[in-house]
């Protein structure tokens, strides 16, 4: 009996989870599309979540790039490894390192930054100020911050396919003897739009899902500091989580077709 | 003016509002009193639309508030002013966007009209335009508490709630912020009901107080009335003594 109340409260607890998030995320994009917005304020977002992303993400990206290079021309074939070498970091950067490490760094970045700061103004009674100063929690905190993750990770996303590029390119060039305009011409060669284009689509759900959850888990905090830190926790492991579930799920649609 | 209805809230199990009902009339300063977990900020919550009541009724100038959307209950809420425990001010705002933040977001005024607003609500509550861009981070904890005063009156509202007002404050702050109330719900005219535990605050602000006790208002009179009173509930609750009636919260029996 307590073995099927265990599992009965596992999924009720999903169930009720599921539905408060898919809630939260009905009222969050009602608030995107339903006017007035607060372009200071997406700004201002743009500004926190993309610009001041921007030097963890070039040097993720950066890294990566390099060991990528280092452990194919390692594990691989070493005779004609300049285009194997060049292609796969290509290809990998472009269409899942670069969006996913991108997506997983900035999810560790302002997830946690949005949570902590929506929590905090949750225990500190600002939203229920808010509130009473017929303004819309909603409009003025959540909708920002959605529009502007989901802006910023594509672009955040390309500048990692680019330094990614260049840290294979660099590895290659510089630590393993590749001729420059051979690595150039096979890394053009081998790279179609597409890989990108997918990249950057995913990059932008990777935005909402960061986003959404540190809204979310910040905007329902609750039990004062210790809670903001749960929250601050909760935030970073869910959209973590569900970036790697999403990348299966658009990786399997987009490649399908 | 405000008319609460037989009120009722539970969390789980636990029934926090049993069958709350208050008048307010226009112009007349309520103080609520009652001990820790006495119910007295769901209350408040309720009555501001953040909380709905399991059952009854809030009726603000004729209309019944519960249920209402906040849109349905926009023009409501543009003419109540909220000062919270803690202040409540916006950390990434300074003193000026704080104090002006209704009229900025209702009524789109420029940076000028929006200082000038400040300004004359900052001079109400006597702090200098030396705070205006300020961020709420650097002021003392009577500051807070006077910048939230100055935001709950900048819109003029004619319906001011006060959560806690004296709450943490020294005993000359305490009295400044209580002279303060009394002045400015004066020059406003409007009605206020406060919540507090502090009696000096309850014999400086009302007119009418009333007793909360377990969910229930179980005594309700004007200044007289309660300096003179017998409630020995309420003889325990203004005396602040250990021993009586009420039992003390988390206490063991």
């Amino acid at each position: 009996m307590s073995y099927i109340a265990i599992i009965g409260q596992f999924f009720i607890g999903f169930f009720a989870a599921s539905g408060r998030l898919s809630l939260f995320t009905f009222h969050g994009l009602s608030a995107v599309f339903v006017p007035p917005l607060y372009p200071r304020i997406i700004l201002q977002q743009v500004m926190r979540i993309g610009y001041y992303s921007l030097p963890v993400v070039a040097l993720t990206s950066f890294f990566t790039g390099g060991v990528l290079a280092l452990q194919i021309y390692y594990g691989g074939n070493q005779f004609n490894s300049e285009s194997i070498v060049a292609s796969i970091v290509a290809l990998g950067i472009t269409r899942e390192l670069g969006p996913v490490l991108a997506g997983l760094m900035v999810a560790g970045r302002v997830s946690a930054a949005i949570a902590a700061e929506i929590g905090t103004m949750r225990v500190t009674e600002q939203i229920d100020a808010l509130t009473t100063l017929s303004t819309d929690p909603f409009k003025y905190l959540v909708a920002p911050r959605l529009i502007a993750a989901t802006i910023c990770m594509p672009i955040l996303a390309f500048v990692a396919d680019v330094i990614g590029i260049f840290g294979g390119y660099s590895v290659g060039t510089q630590s393993l003897g590749f001729n420059s305009a051979i690595y150039v011409q096979k890394t053009y060669n081998f790279l179609e739009l597409g890989d990108i284009t997918s990249g950057l689509i995913k990059a932008a759900a990777f935005g909402f899902i960061i986003a959404l959850l540190g809204c979310y888990h910040g905007y329902n905090s609750s039990g004062g500091a210790q809670g903001v830190g749960r929250a601050t926790t909760n935030a970073v492991v869910s959209a973590s989580i569900l970036i790697l579930a999403a990348n299966y799920l658009m990786t399997s649609l987009l490649f399908a077709s | 003016m405000i008319n609460i209805k037989n009120i009722e809230k539970s969390f789980g199990t636990k029934k926090v509002l049993r069958g709350v009902s208050l008048n307010i009339e226009k112009g007349q300063s309520v103080v609520i009193i009652g001990g820790s977990g006495s119910g007295k900020s769901v209350l408040l919550k309720n009555i501001l639309g953040l909380m709905t009541p399991d059952k009854g009724e809030i009726i603000i100038d004729g209309r019944n508030t519960v249920g209402l959307s906040r849109r349905a209950r926009a023009d409501i809420d543009a003419r109540i002013g909220m000062l919270f425990q803690n202040g409540a001010l916006f950390d990434s705002l300074t003193i000026w966007q704080n104090v002006a933040f209704a009229d900025i977001q209702s009524r789109g005024i420029s940076q000028d009209e929006a200082r000038a607003i400040a300004r004359d609500a900052l001079e109400r509550v006597e702090l200098s335009e030396d705070v205006l861009d300020l961020y709420p981070a650097s002021l003392s904890g009577g500051m807070h508490k006077r910048v939230g005063l100055a935001r709950a009156i900048a819109a003029k509202p004619d319906i001011i709630f006060f959560d806690e007002p004296t709450t943490g404050l020294d005993p000359i702050m305490t009295d400044v912020i209580n002279h303060l109330i009394v002045d400015c719900v004066k020059d406003l005219g409007a009605t206020t009901m406060t919540i507090t535990h502090d009696m000096t605050s309850v014999r400086a602000i009302a007119d009418v107080t009333a007793f909360l006790y377990e969910g229930q208002f179980i005594w309700t009179g004007t200044q007289d009335e309660l300096e003179h009173n017998d409630n020995p509930y309420l003889r325990q609750f203004m005396e602040g003594l250990p021993e009586g009636p009420i039992r003390v919260e988390g206490a063991t029996a």
